[in-house]
């Protein structure tokens, strides 16, 4: 029992970082505007979310213009599939 | 405890599945196309396919009624694009979702491809006089097109791409009768899964 709730992420106790990463992991990238309508919150409340996950080094960003307009797309790292898959393995053991 | 994680699985899966599929794909799109190519089909048949019979050999059509069969082609085509991108489009805003999204744009880079290549075999078997080969080929093909789509859209489409396929071979067996498959398929049958697809959302 103790493994298991070792294994649950608090990264991804929060409801927003839990879509932002069930997002990023079945899709190559994902730019911001799409994330914030796919998570239906504001611009600030997302990129604080974001800060949050780039410092456990869980989602990765790349800067890039399309028509001349900046678009940052975002990426799940290794290292942040590794833990997402852990926590979701955690739950279900948890629900046996 | 229990109940919220459950929740949380289900919120994970919402999500996997909302942010890689594009799902505002409507069922009238399938409707459409398929009368579309009901209409092709009779045009067709009045034209063409009512004074010939499809065999293994090779079939060279008079001039104007090659001109005439590849401008009903295009025309279904067109058609069919066209209007299941209109029901499509209109479905999508009234979901409130942008049309022009990331899953949109995988969806239509993942069909173009199988069926641009298809399309491009087709017509090269029909300047060289293989109509007959064509007919069946176009089935397959749609229905490769349509399988290797359904990871980016509503699971229904899986399934609808194998009957193509399925008829596309069969109809390779029977040449005779490939025209009368190619109505049943790219008509009657995307009919079909376009309703049913309308009645499973609502």
């Amino acid at each position: 029992m103790k493994d298991i709730l070792s294994n649950l992420d608090k990264a991804f106790e929060n409801k927003i970082r839990l879509g932002i990463m069930s997002a990023l992991y079945v899709n190559d990238f994902l730019d911001f505007p799409t994330l914030k309508e796919l998570l239906e919150v504001t611009d600030g409340n997302l990129a604080s979310h974001m800060k949050s996950l780039e410092k456990s080094a869980y989602v990765k960003f790349k800067k890039e213009f399309l028509d001349r307009k900046p678009n940052t797309r975002y990426y799940a790292t290794d290292k942040g599939r590794e833990a997402f898959k852990k926590h979701i393995e955690a739950i279900e053991k948890l629900l046996g | 405890m229990n109940e919220e994680y459950i929740k949380d699985i289900k919120d994970i899966k919402d999500m996997m599945s909302h942010s890689s599929r594009f799902i505002s794909l409507s069922g009238w799109s399938g409707v459409s196309a398929g009368l579309s190519a009901c209409v092709g089909g009779y045009l067709a048949y009045k034209s063409v396919f009512s004074q010939i019979t499809l065999s293994y050999e090779q079939l060279t059509l008079p001039p104007e009624k090659f001109t005439q069969l590849v401008l009903i082609a295009f025309g279904t085509l067109a058609a069919a694009l066209i209007t299941s991108i209109f029901f499509t489009t209109l479905e999508t805003r009234k979901a409130n979702n942008i049309v022009w999204d990331t899953q949109t744009k995988r969806l239509v880079v993942n069909v173009s491809i199988p069926l641009v290549t298809g399309g491009l075999i087709c017509l090269m078997l029909l300047l060289e006089g293989y109509l007959n080969f064509a007919i069946p080929l176009s089935l397959v093909f749609y229905g490769l097109a349509l399988f290797h789509a359904s990871k980016y859209t509503l699971s229904e489409v899986r399934s609808l791409g194998l009957v193509q396929m399925a008829l596309g071979l069969i109809s390779f067996q029977y040449l005779e009768f490939s025209f009368y498959f190619w109505v049943f398929g790219f008509g009657l049958i995307t009919i079909g899964y376009g309703i049913l697809m309308q009645m499973r959302k609502s």
